[in-house]
Formats: C-alpha cells, structure tokens, sequence
C-alpha cells in the first residue's frame, strides 16, 4: 500500500488514479496504482526504465487505445464532472480533447509552423480564420515560441531547431485549452539550453493548466514539480510534496533511487 | 604469431580475390547501363532514317496516321490521343481506388485483414495482361453495352477500365508502403490532439507520404503508357484521332504490335515507323520519370 502524505490536503483534485491495472496483453504493467493529480500544479513521475510511468501516463488520454490486445482495469476519476476516463462508455476522442500531450521526440507534423498549432483546432471544425489566428498567436505566446518564429509562420515545422520544435509541439498541445497536459520525457532529447527553456516553459505553463510529467532526470523532478511519485516495477511506491519525497522520503526504495544506490 | 611488418605487406590472394569479384560486380551493373544506351542508340539511329523521309513537322502536327497506306500519313497524335485517353480512363479508374485501399489498409484494416489482403491485391498484380484485354472484350464491354448500347465492341473505354484495375495493385501497394513508413510518433502525435482515424490518416499520414504516393502514382501512369496488350486486345487497333473514350482506338503501344506482327518488308518506312514510335513512347515515360524524380526531391519528408 501507498501512503500520501500531506500537509496542503486542501488542494482541488483535478484528477484520481484509483486501482488501475493495466495489461499489454497477458502482461502487468500496472499494479493497482492510485494516486491523486492536484490541479494547476506540476506532479512527475521517476522511476527506472520500465517501471511503469510511461504506461501510467498514456492512461490518462487512452494513449493505449490505440494498439490491440490492451486491457485497462481500475478507474481514472476526473474533476470536476467526475468521468471516468477509462470507462469504455467514455470515447477516448473526448478524452484527448480534453487532456493533451507532448512526447518524448519532437514530432511536429509535416506542415506549417502555423497549421502544427492550428492542428487541434482544425480537427475540432474550427474554421474561422480570425478565431485560429489568435489562438495561434497565443499558443506560440504561451510557449515562448512567438518572437522566433512570428515572421516565418509558412515555413515548414521540421525546420526548427530540436527545442524549437519542442516547444511547437507544447504550443500545439496548448492551443486546444487543455485541463491536463501530459509530457513523456520531454527534454530528453535535448540539450541543456534547450531542456532549461522548457523547464521554464513548464512552471510557467502551471499557473494554466495541470501537468503531469514523466521524466528520467531527478535533478529535473526535483526543479520542476510540486508533488512527486517513484514508480518501480508497476508499482506507485511513493507519493508526495517533491520536497518531501527528495528530502525525507518515507520509504528505503524511494531514499535508494534518489540518492543513486539504485537505479 | 605473425610480426606486424608481415601484416603491412599485401596479402595478394585477397587482393586478387576483391579485384576478381570488383570485376564481376561491375559487369553486372555495366551490362545494364550498356542494354538502355544501346535501346536508345539503336531507337535513335532507326527514327533518325524515319526522320530523313517524314519532316518533323508532320510527325508532330499531321492528323492521320496511315503509314500502311499508299497515301501515308504519320501523324502520331492520332495515337498519342489514343495513349492519352486510354491511360486517363485507366488512371481515373486505379489512382481514387488505389489510393482508398491504401489508406484502408494502411490506417484502418486490423492486422489479420491486412495479412490477407495484401497477398490477394498483389497476385492482380501478377495476372497475365493478356487475360485482363479478353476480360475487357468479352466481359466489360458487353456489360458496358447494356448500358449504353451504341457503344463499339472495340473501344478505349473498357480497355482503359480493365487497365486501371490491372494498376490499382502498383498504385495501392506503393502508397500502402508509403504511409506504412510514416512514424508512428506523427499518428500519435495526431491522436493526441483529438483527431479521429480518418483526419488523423487525411490530414497527417497522407500528407506525411506525399512523396511515396507521387512515385505510386508516376509508376501507375507509366505502366498505362506503356500498357499493350489490353489495348491490342480490346480496343480495336484503329488509329483515331479522339479524345472521346467510346470510340474505338489504337495506342503506341498498339500500333507497334500491329506492325510488328505484319508483314512489313524491313526497311520500308512502314517498318520505320515503330522506331518512331517507339522512341516517342520512352520519351513520354521519360518525362514521367523525371516528374516523379521531382516530386520525391521536392516533397520528401524527413521525419
């Protein structure tokens, strides 16, 4: 069992992982994790590769609906209309269009700058050309993009610089006015700079909207985020404020992961 | 234990061995180089005597083509027209349900539709053309012919059907290809933002292979072009003049077999006119390559 130790109790949830299991075929990824995602705060989540958070993450916009042979059981209870994101009434479209994504690799389609960012809206039947040019605008604004890239809009996404093309994916996952954003180790394959802009990017980005982040780097973890859980194989061994969790961890594994004896 | 000094020196059997099998490689790849000059020299040298006998201008401008005639005429745009419109039936036909099998396959199919269906499309590809032109003649067209009566029994019409079916499997089995090497990260990216099966494969997997598409699409042209025995078979070997695909026609490609298979005296000007022919004939493919050669540079993807 998990034990969630708090002083800020008080805090709107915006989401609650609850016994979820999840199978890749016959095969356990998951062993009933729960956990709660406070809103507009940054929550990540460490653990060795193949611990689960990934996995965990793609839950969360029915990522896993995607491949066959994959089985969810438990329920993600989201706020504040209480849907269970994993119910398989709920159709995973309106899920993700709700809660979106930035990936591990930049992956910015093969299109403009601006109709990269004017994708979600598009897919939504937005048509107004006026309506798509502000929240572009805003979107690139929001991800520090703007000044970059406001004079070469028409040009091909794939240009940029790897950060650049980053922060086009951020800015596209912005533009639909996400309640979650969720990252899958965003910065790793980035250099420093460009892993410090995001990181920036990100804190500023809470004030928004809610973020749960996966990510390999504690130092990052430990920068970026408001509440923190180790993962270790499937399992969620602990949760917690960041500075609880890197300071006075309450279990010997988490204290083993963190100061490098393990992992 | 051999010193390094031994090892510095050449070792003259492998030496020998790679000089032998460099050799032998490049053979191989000469003899290809070797085979498409020689069609083109030869092509070139034959339509160059056509040429001291038909001005140019006629070649190009002249609305008959009648070289077995005594009052002959060698207008190839009476079978260029026949090309053209047969091969814009046959396109019209292959390129929209190529294309839609492909996404089907590519986007949609489950795996185990996929894995059947693949092997199935691919074997039409491998049918014999000459089946396919019996299948126009005596199937499509006497069905083309309860609709509309008045049509001909040799026409560019079936034949150009008929043909486009024989390309949808090119045209089907590139694309396929083409958007199956699209990254997954683009189509999860997509799915991400909420896009459905359908805009995600339109607006993100389509565009994302417009380059392998282009190239399916160029090859699928050039297999219409160069198409013989469907249009020998089916409709009708009767140069015409026309753009209308009901009525009877004869091809390059057609034309060519007709004489081919005559018996034209070698080196009258009725036997030249296939080297004419010809050479038009891989000129028009030529041009095809270099569009598709352009559209892959042009729209490659890099992912």
């Amino acid at each position: 069992m998990i034990e969630i130790n708090m002083q800020e109790t008080q805090l709107p949830l915006k989401a609650e992982a609850r016994n979820l299991s999840f199978f890749y075929g016959s095969f356990q990824a998951l062993k009933n994790v729960n956990m709660p995602i406070y809103e507009k705060r940054v929550t990540s989540l460490i653990g060795p590769s193949g611990c689960g958070k990934s996995t965990y993450l793609r839950c969360f916009n029915r990522m896993h609906d995607l491949y066959p042979g994959n089985r969810y059981e438990g329920a993600i209870d989201f706020h504040p209309d209480h849907t269970d994101l994993l119910s398989p009434k709920v159709d995973p479209i309106e899920v993700r269009m709700r809660i979106s994504m930035v990936f591990q690799k930049p992956n910015p389609f093969p299109k403009s700058i601006y109709e990269n960012v004017a994708y979600g809206l598009r897919v939504r039947g937005e048509s107004a050309r006026s309506v798509i040019d502000d929240k572009v605008e805003a979107a690139l604004r929001s991800a520090a993009l703007w000044g970059e890239v406001k004079d070469r809009l028409n040009e091909q996404g794939a240009n940029l610089s790897g950060g650049q093309q980053q922060r086009l994916c951020i800015a596209r996952a912005l533009a639909t006015d996400p309640e979650l954003m969720l990252f899958d180790e965003p910065t790793s394959a980035l250099d420093p700079i460009a892993t410090a802009s995001i990181e920036e990017l990100i804190t500023e980005l809470k004030e928004k909207v809610t973020i749960l982040i996966v990510t390999h780097n504690m130092q990052q973890a430990a920068r970026i985020s408001d509440y923190t859980a180790y993962m270790y194989i499937g399992e969620m061994v602990e949760f917690g404020e960041t500075d609880q969790v890197f300071i006075k961890p309450n279990k010997k594994e988490t204290e083993d992961y963190i100061t490098g004896r393990f992992g | 234990m051999p010193q390094p000094s031994d090892r510095l020196k050449k070792d003259f059997s492998r030496h020998f061995k790679e000089r032998v099998i460099e050799a032998i490689l490049f053979l191989a790849a000469f003899l290809s180089v070797f085979t498409t000059t020689a069609i083109v020299y030869i092509l070139v040298k034959e339509s160059w005597i056509f040429f001291q006998h038909v001005p140019l201008t006629d070649f190009l401008f002249d609305t008959q083509w009648t070289p077995l005639f005594d009052d002959a005429h060698y207008g190839i745009m009476v079978l260029l027209s026949g090309t053209i419109t047969s091969s814009m039936v046959a396109l019209l036909v292959a390129i929209p349900l190529g294309t839609i099998i492909a996404i089907y396959l590519s986007e949609f199919a489950p795996f185990s539709i996929r894995e059947i269906a693949k092997p199935f499309l691919e074997l039409l590809g491998g049918i014999p053309t000459i089946i396919y032109g019996y299948f126009a003649l005596l199937f499509v067209t006497p069905l083309l012919q309860k609709v509309f009566p008045e049509l001909p029994g040799f026409n560019l019409l079936s034949a150009g059907m008929v043909m486009g079916v024989m390309i949808i499997p090119y045209v089907a089995s590139l694309s396929e290809d083409a958007m199956r090497a699209v990254p997954m990260a683009l189509r999860e990216g997509s799915y991400a933002t909420g896009a459905t099966r359908l805009q995600t494969a339109l607006r993100v997997v389509v565009p994302a292979a417009t380059s392998g598409i282009a190239a399916a699409y160029i090859l699928g042209i050039s297999r219409a072009v160069g198409e013989t025995m469907i249009l020998a078979v089916a409709a009708g070997m009767q140069p015409n003049l026309t753009f209308n695909p009901a009525e009877p026609g004869a091809t390059i490609t057609s034309f060519i077999v007709q004489v081919a298979l005559g018996d034209l005296p070698h080196g009258s000007i009725g036997y030249q006119t296939i080297f004419a022919a010809g050479l038009t004939l891989m000129l028009l493919t030529l041009v095809f390559n270099l569009i598709g050669f352009y559209m892959r540079k042009k729209y490659r993807e890099v992912y």
